[in-house]
């Protein structure tokens, strides 16, 4: 206060130097730090949609919403986390048994659960999925207890800095991986004949057996390389996060399914795209808007862009013919 | 001024055109065939007169009223009712009640009379009941009034899908290929039923059917579609010697 | 005069229920714990029998029926909080503004939602319930994630349990009706062909809208009767998982099946009661009997022997009729 009145130029200046500079600084500020929730966001994103894989590609070939999906990460990170500190395994070997596991898991439910409901109504094969859902959390809930589990990191890229922007080593493995298992994914469905087997069977199943697919076993294939995609969902979640639950997959498993059907359910893109955009949504929406509403923010848009859109962003139209 | 009048109608599928300038005209109490090879356009027609789609060039009026392009519901309303090719029955419901959905804008009770079981409710239930009773019966149904419709036989499913189109009480009826899957006796008891309907319930009928016994026997008139474009038309027993119409049917 | 007896029957039958539970209660006979679960079972039934209308007849599946119950819950319960009148004016007042203002929000949510199909209308039904959770717990004037206080709880189990009771039989009345009217049919109709449901002229936007509307009044209503039942309202207790469980109870009693969601409520709210001994295993146990019921109900060979006995009794029934 004094310091004006005895000086009320310099003030004056100063302060305009003060504005000028801080104006300044809140832009730059600004950017990085928008651009590093951008990163946040595609972290989420990438892990959003590898799980999305796993729900779009059950759906496009067994015509089903495989509600316990969200879980199978669950199993996964688990595995993981007994793998590393109670069997000492190397990370490598033990993210491998963890895909091992619960593609297994996966063929195995399907086997059980679902193949003998194949031409029962989709609500039945909905409730028989959320039982299998309500299975494997009860099943962890007791091998585990309620207490989170601290899971360590197995990922030890360290922190960079490009420019004045922070990025973690987690977040540039999962964006780095996810890339990877994207393209691979791609040129394993658009290249190999089982790949292309899977398109025909979820083109149609009867064509496609009477073409001499065997639909049994391109079933129980998709079901292992979805769950094997949220092992790895369920590793670099849990890398991310620090700590898995028995009901670590639930609500990821609910916005995961929502990022596939915002996608388009059935279309292998769809869910990319869906899972990205989810992710980066998500993550603004907690950074300017609200933490707190942020899911309802996202589940906002899914359904603004149903509305618009109904079969979603990448879904193909099917015509009913009278 | 003919019942239905049909013109230039058209439409295409995202660069094909399924329908192309069709024209004709149905008279009431007229019993019209609509035939052609498979893939012609036929169910497409009906579909457009029913408003299940939209035509993208000409139209049609029903008595003189122009319904071109109308939703279903306001062109039911407004008098025309139709099977479908691929039976489509309310098949978890009851013989009777499937006619019962017919009949349901007929009756005015509303949901609260319905709720609270007013008089009026019991009053228009028994004439529903009594009527599609009348209904089953003309079609050989009446038995079967309790049976789930899809635990009926083909060929009385078929039956049941007119009876319930009829219960719309429409000037206009479409049948898509009722005579579909039927063996002869059947067929020849389909012709029967088809008769007796025009005259009894006072109906213009429209048809598509690839049995030519069936269309030759009960159609006055006929139009001959190929590849959504109209070959010939005019009395049954004409055009069914056109040559053209056997080259269509037939190839080369 | 058969049908009539059948009535008389059916009102002698309730009845009995209601005083046959009352005597229970007043003897003792009925331990505390059991007593303080009648209430719960009784909204578990209203809850499912109207989910029924819209996944059993109308044949669309949704997955939001717990926000609807929030919205009501939430709206009547403000309602008695704030306001004083008398109970009996109060209470029933209370009951229709939680399911009008839960209707409200089923025809805002129903216009756009229902011209979605199948999965679709799931997912968004799902997303409008846990939108209203979300924007539930962000208001203040409705306590926030610590939930709305001091709503007045019911006298004692029974005047709890009557109320309950009244309610459940008018809904269960209702709904009946309704199903079995000309509009019941053509909400059928939609559910079995929609295209031929149009072809005759049903209106099916209206019917679909009248299906999800009145499911979602019974839903409002059964909330109130929740937040008064526990004088607490918390916006956790409405979450997805809420809403399956009501999806699990009409499905497991029967699509379309009155009776059969009754019954399965009953048991489904039970069960785990009767597993608590078990402590852990319940909840595993309750899986995969869920899992196993699916999986019998569609076995040919289950069916065939379910079907042989149903035969049975109505062929005996049958020749005493013929008798």
């Amino acid at each position: 206060m004094s310091e004006s009145i005895e000086n009320p130029e310099e003030k004056c200046y100063n302060k305009k130097d003060l504005v000028f500079y801080r104006i300044y600084d809140r832009k730059e500020w600004f950017k990085v730090e928008f651009i590093e929730q951008l990163i946040n966001g595609l972290n989420l994103g990438s892990i959003y949609a590898l799980m999305a894989l796993g729900y779009t590609m059950v759906y496009g070939i067994a015509k089903m919403l495989n509600f316990a999906h969200g879980d199978i990460i669950m199993v996964g990170a688990y595995t993981l986390s007994v793998a590393v500190s109670s069997l000492k395994f190397p990370p490598a070997l033990a993210i491998i048994v963890s895909m091992a596991v619960c593609s297994l898991l996966g063929v195995v439910v399907e086997k059980i659960a679902y193949k003998p409901l194949r031409n029962a109504s989709p609500l039945t094969v909905l409730i028989t999925a959320i039982g299998v859902s309500y299975f494997l959390q009860s099943l962890a809930l007791l091998i585990f207890g309620s207490n989170q589990r601290k899971v360590e990191s197995v990922i030890s890229v360290k922190p960079m800095k490009i420019g004045s922007i922070d990025i973690t080593g987690e977040s540039a493995v999962t964006i780095g991986v996810t890339i990877i298992i994207m393209i691979c994914l791609t040129l394993f469905i658009n290249k190999t004949k089982t790949g292309r087997a899977m398109l025909a069977v979820s083109e149609d199943k009867g064509a496609a057996q009477l073409m001499g697919v065997n639909v049994n076993k391109t079933i129980s294939i998709t079901f292992a390389i979805g769950s094997a995609l949220a092992a790895v969902a369920g590793v670099l979640f849990t890398s991310s996060y620090g700590f898995v639950g028995p009901y670590t997959g639930s609500l990821p498993g609910i916005k995961a399914f929502v990022a596939a059907v915002l996608g388009g359910i059935g279309s292998v893109p769809g869910a990319m795209l869906g899972g990205i955009l989810l992710g980066i949504i998500e993550s603004l929406a907690k950074a300017y808007i609200s933490t707190q509403l942020a899911d309802a923010i996202v589940f906002g848009v899914l359904i603004v862009v149903l509305l618009v859109k109904p079969t979603g962003l990448l879904g193909k139209k099917r015509m009913e013919k009278v | 001024m003919a019942l239905l009048e049909v013109k230039n109608l058209g439409i295409t599928f995202g660069g094909l055109r399924a329908v192309d300038d069709f024209s004709f005209n149905v008279e009431k109490g007229q019993l019209y065939g609509l035939i052609g090879p498979n893939g012609a356009g036929k169910t497409t027609v009906f579909n457009m007169l029913t408003g299940v789609y939209k035509p993208t060039a000409g139209g049609f009026t029903l008595d003189g009223e122009n319904l071109t392009g109308k939703p279903p519901i306001e062109i039911n309303r407004k008098g025309i009712a139709r099977t479908f090719q691929n039976i489509r029955l309310f098949k978890a419901l009851t013989v009777a009640d499937n006619v019962k959905v017919g009949l349901h804008n007929g009756k005015k009770y509303t949901i609260a009379e319905g709720i609270l079981r007013l008089p009026r409710f019991f009053k228009e239930e028994r004439e529903l009941d009594d009527r599609a009773m009348e209904l089953l019966k003309v079609f050989g149904l009446e038995g079967e009034r309790d049976v789930i419709a899809s635990n009926l036989p083909y060929g009385k499913q078929r039956k049941l899908e007119i009876a319930r189109a009829l219960a719309t009480n429409p000037k206009l009826l479409l049948l898509d290929e009722p005579a579909a899957g039927m063996n002869p006796n059947e067929t020849a008891e389909l012709m029967d039923t088809i008769r007796f309907v025009r005259d009894n319930f006072d109906m213009t009928i429209l048809l598509i059917e690839h049995d030519m016994k069936l269309v030759s026997g009960i159609c006055e008139e006929v139009s001959v579609l190929n590849f959504g474009q109209e070959l010939a038309q005019g009395v049954t027993s004409e055009v069914l010697n056109d040559p053209k119409v056997i080259t269509a049917y037939l190839g080369e | 005069m058969k049908k009539h007896l059948k009535k008389i029957i059916t009102v002698c039958a309730v009845i009995a229920i209601y005083f046959i539970i009352f005597a229970l209660v007043k003897t003792g006979v009925l331990t505390r714990h059991y007593q303080s679960l009648l209430v719960p079972v009784g909204i578990n039934i209203i809850l499912a029998v109207s989910l029924n209308l819209t996944v059993g007849f109308l044949g669309e599946l949704t997955l939001g029926h717990a926000g609807f119950m929030s919205v009501g819950a939430y709206a009547g319960c403000l309602f008695s909080v704030y306001c004083d009148l008398p109970v009996w004016i109060e209470f029933p007042l209370a009951i229709i503004i939680g399911g009008v203002v839960a209707s409200i929000f089923g025809i805002i949510i129903g216009i756009p939602a229902l011209r979605l199909k199948g999965d679709y209308l799931a997912i968004v039904t799902l997303a409008f319930g846990e939108i209203i959770r979300s924007v539930i717990t962000n208001l203040d004037f409705l306590g926030g994630a610590g939930g709305l206080k001091g709503i007045s709880k019911y006298k004692d189990t029974m005047s709890g349990f009557t109320i309950v009771f009244i309610v459940l039989v008018l809904t269960i009345v209702i709904i009946r009706n309704l199903v079995h009217s000309r509009h019941g049919r053509a909400i059928c109709s939609i559910r079995d062909n929609v295209i031929a449901a149009e072809s005759v002229g049903i209106n099916v936007v209206f019917y679909k809208l009248l299906a999800f509307v009145s499911a979602a009044f019974f839903a409002g209503a059964a909330g109130v009767l929740y937040g008064h039942n526990l004088g607490i309202l918390k916006p956790g207790t409405f979450d997805f998982n809420k809403s399956i469980e009501i999806l699990v109870i009409v499905v497991l009693g029967g699509m379309g099946n009155i009776v059969g969601s009754i019954i399965s409520a009953i048991i489904i709210t039970l069960l785990p009661e009767v597993l608590r001994g078990l402590d852990n295993y319940r909840l595993l146990i309750y899986a995969v009997v869920l899992i196993a019921m699916m999986l019998l109900n569609n076995n040919p060979k289950f069916n065939a022997l379910k079907d042989r006995i149903k035969n049975r009794g109505k062929v005996q029934t049958d020749a005493k009729e013929a008798e």
